[in-house]
């Protein structure tokens, strides 16, 4: 030890700084195939559907030239003759590709009522010479449908031509751009409405969960390991049971004459049966328990780490049990209170399966619209604007929670 | 490198246990997939040695949408109702199919005589079946309504009435209850003046309304209880009385009746296969085994061969009792409705 001791030589610097890049590389080596997980199975479909919910292109491929000749158009009348032409020969041409159907699905969304009058349209101009199109294309297509006279129909063409477009954000808030660029509210109400709704269950969901859940855990925590275990087997049980077994088993017991009414009729409770099923009321309570042991576990995980003679110290200094509890126990777990519910509450918002069963009219939430417009309406351009939606509006909410209550809060175990 | 090409072409055999399919064909599952299977698919297997994948799905043309725009098709042939064959041939995600190929009629007639007029209206599908939504009552507590009109009477008759929640034929029905000719329906739907009327006569009957989401659930409320009446496929309803013995009676007036066709997935690489399996399966044998479960074959010549007995339940006996659905007014109207409709369900 003759040489200064804090000083490496450039040698073993280089060794050093050479080794700790190994390991950050091991490191980052082990996370590679996660990090490919995540980016094929989770950002990659997110920001497909951000850009989709912005981004339609499918009626600028379909009739460019139509749209650069509407740019001259003044809205008010109907368009002069040579976009009339124009578009009656794109009309044509997409008669014989097939391609008509997807021009009729985006102008009857601006414009309902218009898909039948794009496809009757197509079918008269499929045939006709291209010669008699530049000749008379405009009188061919007022003859196939006068609607095309209407300033309106070219309103919509041009609306559904825009490339990127904000109008599938504006009608998820019930909103619409008019022809002169003025936003409105739309004839019909509903998204916000039901975006409230889904964030009113939510959080009914989330104070249910805690009001049942949080005793249990408390009582489990206290218990002895034996006990303990043996109450964990069936916080447990519904995650081994398939959702749908579990949601018809609510369906069994909540309707018309089901066990709970039949039950409460054979006592004499009441003497007609009650509506149960198919209820804002069914969707809550089997959401309550489905979601029920993602509140249990992580307070579980907290008030078992709680170092239990706090409690007994508040006590023996004369503090009551309900105030020991609310001033040494209830902070402590607080963590773990925070954690299930923010899980029960972000996941009961984008729930779907089990509104859908047995959720009838006031049970639905936002969701069951999406997999509306997914799945019937086929407008995925709306259905990915509302998810999207509904993504900022948890974020949002996760960032009031950071606020309020601070993320480092959080805690499974 | 060429062992581990061996290995990874071993490996990736034997990773997929499914032997390789011929023809993938879609249809709707339940009693009625499998009168398919046996009257269709397993004669069709049987003749040709194909192997065929026969699987179920719930309707709807999204998941055609998402094959053709990923271009990668895995179903051949599907089985689709009217109401979404519009729409998903005239996007482009069905094959045209060449009608003047199907076989002749079992009694000689030809094709384009023999199939029932709806069944070849469409140039991407072949007719498969009628079938129909009827209203059924459980006759328990009396005979109960015989009309749309007094389906709609929660006076004389009380009690709940299970509809399925969708804009579909729940808007003609009300229409026609409230007194409209069942040829002016879909003209009247079609105005602002129409959808609000047949609101307001929903409106007359939303209390007593239990929504559900898929047929299944149809018999199902009518027997526990759930319902005193409920509208359903017809074929839902004739198995519950056939099979099962339920205390149930379909009521025809106002039906509304649609088909169910054979089509070809745009792009498939099985085109020929696909065609020889529908020209056999819309044969006239083939098509007469549907009533098994209670829907109408779409040839004349499979219509002859049902025993009298049977006739009375398949949709094809009631037709001018009936609503043929329009699927060209659904392509139009069923979103703005469908947003209308949810709009109403939350007022």
């Amino acid at each position: 030890m003759t040489t200064a001791p804090h000083r490496l030589d450039p040698a073993d610097a280089r060794n050093a700084a050479r080794e700790v890049r190994k390991r950050r590389l091991q490191a980052f080596l082990f996370v590679v195939p996660l990090l490919i997980f995540i980016v094929f199975a989770f950002v990659a479909p997110i920001t497909t559907m951000l850009f989709r919910s912005v981004h339609n292109p499918t009626v600028a491929n379909l009739v460019p030239d139509t749209l650069a000749a509407l740019d001259d158009w003044s809205g008010e009348t109907t368009p002069d003759e040579t976009v009339l032409i124009q578009f009656a020969s794109d009309m044509k041409r997409m008669a014989n590709d097939r391609t008509s159907g997807q021009l009729a699905d985006e102008i009857n969304r601006a414009l309902p009522g218009m898909s039948s009058v794009v496809k009757s349209t197509a079918r008269s101009l499929r045939r006709v010479e291209d010669t008699e199109i530049a000749a008379n294309g405009a009188s061919l297509l007022l003859e196939a449908n006068d609607r095309w006279a209407d300033p309106a129909t070219w309103h919509a063409l041009r609306s559904a031509g825009q490339v990127y477009s904000s109008s599938y954000y504006l009608t998820s808030v019930d909103l619409e751009r008019k022809a002169d660029g003025s936003i409105a509210q739309r004839d019909t109400q509903i998204y916000v409405k039901l975006y409230i709704k889904t964030l009113r269950m939510a959080l009914i969901i989330t104070v249910l969960t805690i009001v049942l859940g949080y005793p249990l855990a408390f009582f489990m925590a206290q218990a002895s390991d034996g006990l303990a275990n043996f109450l964990m087997v069936f916080v447990l049980l519904p995650f081994w049971t398939s959702l749908l077994v579990r949601t018809t088993a609510w369906i069994a017991l909540l309707q018309t004459n089901g066990v709970v009414n039949s039950t409460l009729m054979a006592i004499g409770v009441i003497d007609q049966p009650l509506e149960l099923l198919y209820t804002e009321f069914s969707t809550i309570i089997a959401m309550t328990h489905i979601l029920l042991p993602f509140m249990v576990l992580p307070l579980y995980a907290v008030m078992r780490g709680i170092d239990q003679s706090f409690m007994r110290a508040a006590i023996s200094m004369g503090s009551r049990p309900l105030g020991a509890w609310y001033r040494i126990f209830l902070p402590m777990s607080l963590p773990g209170l925070s954690a299930g519910a923010l899980l029960v509450f972000i996941i009961s918002v984008g729930y779907y399966i089990t509104p859908a069963l047995v959720g009838g009219t006031d049970g639905q939430m936002i969701s069951n619209i999406i997999a509306f417009h997914m799945q019937q309406s086929n407008n995925w351009e709306l259905a990915a604007a509302l998810g999207s939606l509904l993504l900022v509006l948890i974020l949002l909410l996760y960032w009031l929670f950071d606020r309020l209550v601070g993320a480092d809060n959080i805690k499974l175990g | 490198m060429k062992k581990h090409l061996t290995l990874l072409a071993t490996l990736a055999l034997t990773a997929s246990p499914v032997v390789a399919q011929d023809l993938t064909v879609t249809s709707f599952g339940g009693a009625y997939g499998a009168a398919q299977k046996e009257h269709m698919i397993d004669p069709f297997v049987a003749e040709t040695g194909t192997n065929i994948l026969f699987e179920d799905y719930g309707g709807g043309i999204a998941e055609m949408k998402a094959q053709v725009e990923a271009g990668n098709i895995q179903w051949d042939v599907v089985d689709i109702e009217v109401i979404d064959l519009e729409r998903a041939c005239a996007e482009g995600y069905l094959e045209v199919i060449d009608q003047s190929t199907l076989p002749d009629g079992d009694d000689g007639t030809p094709a384009a005589d023999d199939f029932i007029e709806d069944a070849l209206a469409n140039e991407c599908g072949v007719g498969n079946i009628v079938w129909s939504v009827v209203f059924a009552v459980n006759t328990e507590n009396g005979p109960g309504p015989q009309t749309i009109a007094e389906f709609f009477d929660t006076e004389a008759f009380p009690g709940k009435r299970g509809l399925r929640k969708r804009p579909q034929v729940n808007m003609e029905w009300a229409l026609i209850a409230d007194g409209v000719a069942r040829e002016d329906v879909y003209d009247l739907l079609s105005t602002e003046e129409g959808q609000a009327r047949a609101f307001e006569k929903l409106d007359t009957i939303k209390e007593d309304i239990v929504w559900y989401d898929s047929w299944s659930q149809a018999p199902v409320l009518l027997n526990d209880g759930g319902a005193q009446m409920v509208q359903s496929a017809n074929g839902r309803i004739f198995a519950a009385i056939q099979d099962d013995g339920a205390p149930f009676s379909i009521v025809w007036d106002s039906h509304v009746y649609d088909l169910d066709v054979w089509a070809i997935m745009k792009g498939t690489p099985n085109k020929d296969k696909a065609m020889e399996f529908i020209q056999f399966a819309t044969r006239t044998v083939p098509l007469s085994g549907m009533q098994d479960v209670a829907y109408g074959p779409t040839r004349r010549s499979a219509q002859a061969l049902l025993p009298e007995s049977v006739k009375q339940d398949l949709p094809t006996a009631h037709l001018e009792e009936g609503l043929k659905a329009d699927g060209i007014f659904w392509a139009d109207f069923g979103e703005s409705l469908g947003e209308k409709f949810n709009e109403w369900l939350l007022q």
